[in-house]
């Protein structure tokens, strides 16, 4: 049995340590907002936070998490600039088919957690590691601004 | 503690064809109406749209429900996938029907063919950019016709003539008096009313939503996990399966030795097919290791040493030697040739390209006794029904598909064999599956844009211009796959020769033909379809002749779209806004390309700069676009934005080769997407026109490769003209020409380690 907090819920997952917690989140917990889209780091589709720290979170051993603080897609809109990343993803119209977007939201709203007034070279390092295939980079870099912003 | 899926309450109460049915019936209005026919009447739609009487003489495709709630909802039969099709569609019903785009809801309809045939595909698919430019005159008559009959009941109840009363926001209003009615309250009065037959649609002068920048139906569920793709469905008791495919394509499976797999916690059956094994596991982690713990024989087949190089060899070989089929001849030809002050003639070649959505390909499945249930997102889901009824037996009516939301199709939706693969799996089970491909396996049992080597050449008139033009284009037919039988070999495949049978130049004297080479590995359309293969090599040549005649581009293409007027209004406006002429720093350069495709025009200027080490980057593209009335011109402008990235990807990074007859590429660390410190600025204007919306989604994706290939010609003076572009054919003089210059992928366990340590596990922004 594994202990993990998630979205502020404590749970206790019955599931091999080596697991990664993007299934766990998927197969188990019944959050799927979190995506699968390569299995090895390269896309950041399933990104989530653990203690506010953007992780991919498909090559991360659910034993690994320990106590830290596992927030998904589901949950940062409850944080204050989680909600502001959402609004200027809405207000832009960033969003094509979406299937990246979870990843991308929860890197955006780690960066500006840490960084409240990114530059473009800050975004850059940010977000590089998040692929969106429908290309909404160019108004995911006015999005991030715009939520420094609001 | 949680099991998986032992819970149904966190999925989605999963839907069933009875559901659907009684949904669509009920009080209130129900219209229902031919999305394609445009000389066909709205009706009311008395009988069941899922399994009506489809040989009646007119039928139905598209449904507009307004509950006696006032809730409006329409049934549409193209997919959204991110193209912004369901607000589109949903904002030609809502300006006639005279509602807010807040005001209605749209659903997925359930497959019918008979109900739903797109014209332009043959069968019920999206794609092709065809949805909005199909639809346009019908979804407006029908939000019209609709409007009417609740105009027509408020004028019965209150007696006065319907012409006194006009309709806002979903409420009819007598103009004398100010009497009011919601269309909720008149929706079952307004269901009893006659179909009226003398629809008159708004002026484009008049629309309020057509040409606004509304908000999108489909996005509010995006940002915070709620939306279902078909990846996400979960149903009671269900198990997650993997895939394994002979990894040369088209062969099969030989033995499989499960001990190992068998031992893995978790792993509950390993299921066989013709040409592959499949692995079930309580989670996709299980099914996923026990998949890696088989040892499979494969029988390699016909294709075991296959390789690029005898592929692209065939081609040549086929493009020389075979006779062509004609697509155009028009003109002295080879009078032309002859008479020729100069002659120019290149030879350009494009690889096998994957999709690579990022929804990797899934689908869940039940086969009961009598029944077959299946939930995708699919552009094409009455072949996916089809598929599943040939590997059941059941009759089409008892194969139920529920359509999700696609997390990117860009052509690999519109083939459904993944979902007759999954039918296999679940079948061999008695509980409900949900097969997820991993993404290597995606990437290498996709099913490709294929090859092309195209023999292209002119003759210029001595004021530089070409007097003859002709092109030879070699490749597979992609047409030939929805036909069944195949493609007639004598028979000309359009999209073979789409977007160089009429590029948007005064070229009187034109010769294009093709050559059928089928590749011995499955293929299929890729966004932007025929075009975004042929432009690369119309634009790309076209500025070769203008460099030949010492010429400036858009000086050249100006002298070209004389009696173009659509073609020589967007190179006007992007040579306007892009600055062309002005100077760029030593090491940049300023492309351009020009074409037409899918009913809209587009020219586009990219600037770039090429380091001496061959490295490019992207600085800024600016488009001009005429498509026509642009029906949500934001989402026309999201849609080249990311039609341009999406092109510009695969002219940097993509190409499918074989070894072996295996796929050498395997995840996006090695078939690389750009990235958002990759992206250029984009800049977007229109024409402004009144002419018929076109087609959007894929435009921008054919402008990458050419704009791009030009832009690195006035770079470096190199012409590149096979893809994706090398960059050691750009490296200066001394310069390493043995590295790649490409961002090199970092291993797997150092991104773990990233990952676990804390780190955001992000590659260095390279400077590509």
């Amino acid at each position: 049995m594994i202990a993990l907090n998630v979205n502020g819920e404590d749970r206790s997952v019955d599931v091999p340590e080596d697991m990664p917690l993007l299934w766990v989140l998927r197969d188990v917990i019944g959050l799927t907002g979190t995506k699968f889209g390569c299995g090895i780091a390269q896309c950041g589709a399933c990104t989530v936070q653990l203690d506010g720290q953007p992780v991919r979170s498909c090559v991360l051993p659910v034993a690994s998490v320990g106590t830290r603080r596992v927030t998904t897609v589901e949950a940062i809109g409850a944080t204050a600039g989680g909600k502001k990343v959402q609004q200027a993803w809405l207000d832009l119209e960033v969003i094509q088919c979406g299937y990246c977007q979870s990843g991308q939201i929860m890197s955006a709203s780690a960066l500006l957690e840490r960084n409240p007034d990114p530059s473009d070279s800050d975004i850059d390092a940010a977000m590089s590691g998040n692929i969106c295939r429908c290309g909404t980079y160019t108004r995911i870099r006015a999005a991030i601004k715009q939520a420094a912003k609001a | 503690m949680s099991k998986p899926f032992s819970s149904p309450k966190t999925g989605p109460s999963p839907q069933t064809g009875a559901s659907r049915r009684a949904f669509l019936q009920g009080g209130g209005l129900l219209l229902g109406f031919a999305l394609l026919g445009a000389g066909v009447k709205p009706t009311l739609a008395a009988t069941d749209p899922v399994a009506g009487d489809v040989t009646a003489a007119f039928s139905p495709d598209a449904f507009i429900r307004i509950g006696t709630d006032g809730k409006i909802t329409l049934i549409l039969p193209n997919i959204e996938m991110g193209q912004g099709t369901h607000t589109g569609e949903a904002t030609l019903i809502a300006e006639e029907l005279e509602v807010g785009l807040d005001q209605v809801s749209v659903v997925d309809a359930p497959p019918n063919d008979k109900l739903y045939a797109t014209a332009a595909l043959g069968g019920q698919a999206t794609g092709g950019s065809t949805s909005m430019r199909a639809t346009w005159e019908s979804l407006r008559k029908a939000g019209a016709t609709a409007r009417m009959m609740l105009v027509a009941a408020a004028a019965a109840q209150w007696s006065v003539p319907a012409s006194e009363c006009g309709a806002k926001l979903g409420v009819v209003t007598h103009q004398p008096t100010g009497r009011q009615l919601a269309y909720g309250a008149l929706a079952d009065a307004a269901g009893k009313q006659a179909v009226p037959t003398d629809v008159k649609l708004k002026d484009p002068s008049d629309f309020e939503l057509i040409g606004k920048s509304l908000r999108r139906v489909d996005t509010a569920g995006k940002v915070n996990g709620a939306v279902i793709y078909g990846i996400d469905v979960r149903v009671p008791d269900m198990k997650v399966a993997t895939v394994s495919a002979c990894p040369v394509l088209g062969g099969t499976l030989q033995d499989v030795d499960e001990k190992a797999a068998r031992a893995i916690p978790g792993v509950r059956d390993i299921v066989r097919l013709p040409n592959a094994v499949a692995v079930i596991g309580d989670h996709f982690w299980a099914a996923k290791k026990g998949l890696e713990a088989l040892d499979i024989t494969w029988n390699d087949g016909a294709n075991a040493k296959l390789g690029s190089a005898d592929i692209m060899a065939a081609l040549k070989t086929a493009s020389e030697h075979k006779t062509p089929i004609m697509a155009r001849k028009e003109g002295d030809v080879e009078g032309r040739l002859k008479a020729a002050s100069k002659t120019v003639e290149a030879i350009y070649q494009l690889p096998f390209l994957a999709h690579a959505p990022m929804e990797p390909i899934n689908c869940v499945v039940h086969v009961r006794a009598d029944e077959c249930e299946i939930w995708v997102g699919t552009q094409v889901p009455t072949q996916a029904q089809a598929g599943a009824a040939q590997v059941t037996g059941f009759p089409l009516d008892k194969i139920i598909v529920h359509n999700h939301l696609i997390g990117g199709g860009f052509g690999r939706r519109l083939v459904a064999e993944s979902v007759a693969q999954a039918v296999a799996i679940a079948k061999q089970v008695s509980y409900p599956v949900k097969v997820i491909w991993t993404r290597e396996e995606d990437i290498q049992h996709d099913l490709y844009r294929p090859a092309y080597y195209d023999r292209i050449s002119a003759g210029l008139g001595p004021d530089g211009l070409p007097t003859v033009w002709i092109d030879h284009v070699a490749g597979g037919s992609v047409l030939g796959n929805y036909i069944p039988g195949g493609w007639p070999d004598d028979k000309l495949d359009d999209d073979a020769v789409e977007g160089a049978v009429k590029p948007p130049y005064d070229l009187p004297v034109i010769q294009v033909d093709w050559v059928r080479q089928d590749p011995p590995v499955p293929i299929t359309w890729w966004r932007g379809v025929g075009s975004t293969h042929n432009v690369f090599v119309v634009e790309s040549f076209m500025d070769e002749l203008a460099d030949a005649a010492g010429k400036d581009p858009v000086e050249y293409r100006r002298a070209l779209t004389k009696n173009q007027p659509r073609a020589a209004g967007v190179l006007e406006l992007v040579a306007e806004k892009s600055g062309w002429g002005t100077p760029l720093p030593a090491g940049s350069g300023r492309g351009i390309a020009l074409h037409d495709a899918f009913g809209s025009y587009m020219a586009a200027v990219l600037e770039i700069s090429v380091s001496s080490a061959g490295e490019i980057t992207l600085h800024r593209a600016v488009v001009a676009v005429d498509c026509g009335i642009a029906i949500n011109p934001n989402t026309v402008e999201a849609q080249i934005e990311g039609g341009l990235i999406f092109g510009l990807s695969a002219a940097l990074y993509s190409g499918i080769t074989f070894t072996n007859g295996r796929v050498d590429q395997s995840n996006f660390h090695d078939y690389r997407i750009l990235r958002n410190n990759e992206a250029p600025k984009i800049e977007v204007y229109h024409v402004k026109s009144l002419e018929s919306p076109g087609g959007i989604g894929e435009t921008a994706t054919v402008s990458a490769a050419p704009v791009l290939a030009n832009a690195i010609f006035a770079a470096t003076g190199k012409r590149l003209r096979s893809l994706p572009f090398d960059r050691n054919q750009l490296k200066s003089d001394g310069a390493d020409k043995t590295s790649v210059s490409m961002m090199p992928p970092l291993s797997v366990p150092v991104l773990a380690a990233l990952a676990t340590s804390g780190e955001t596990g992000e590659s260095e922004p390279e400077a590509a």
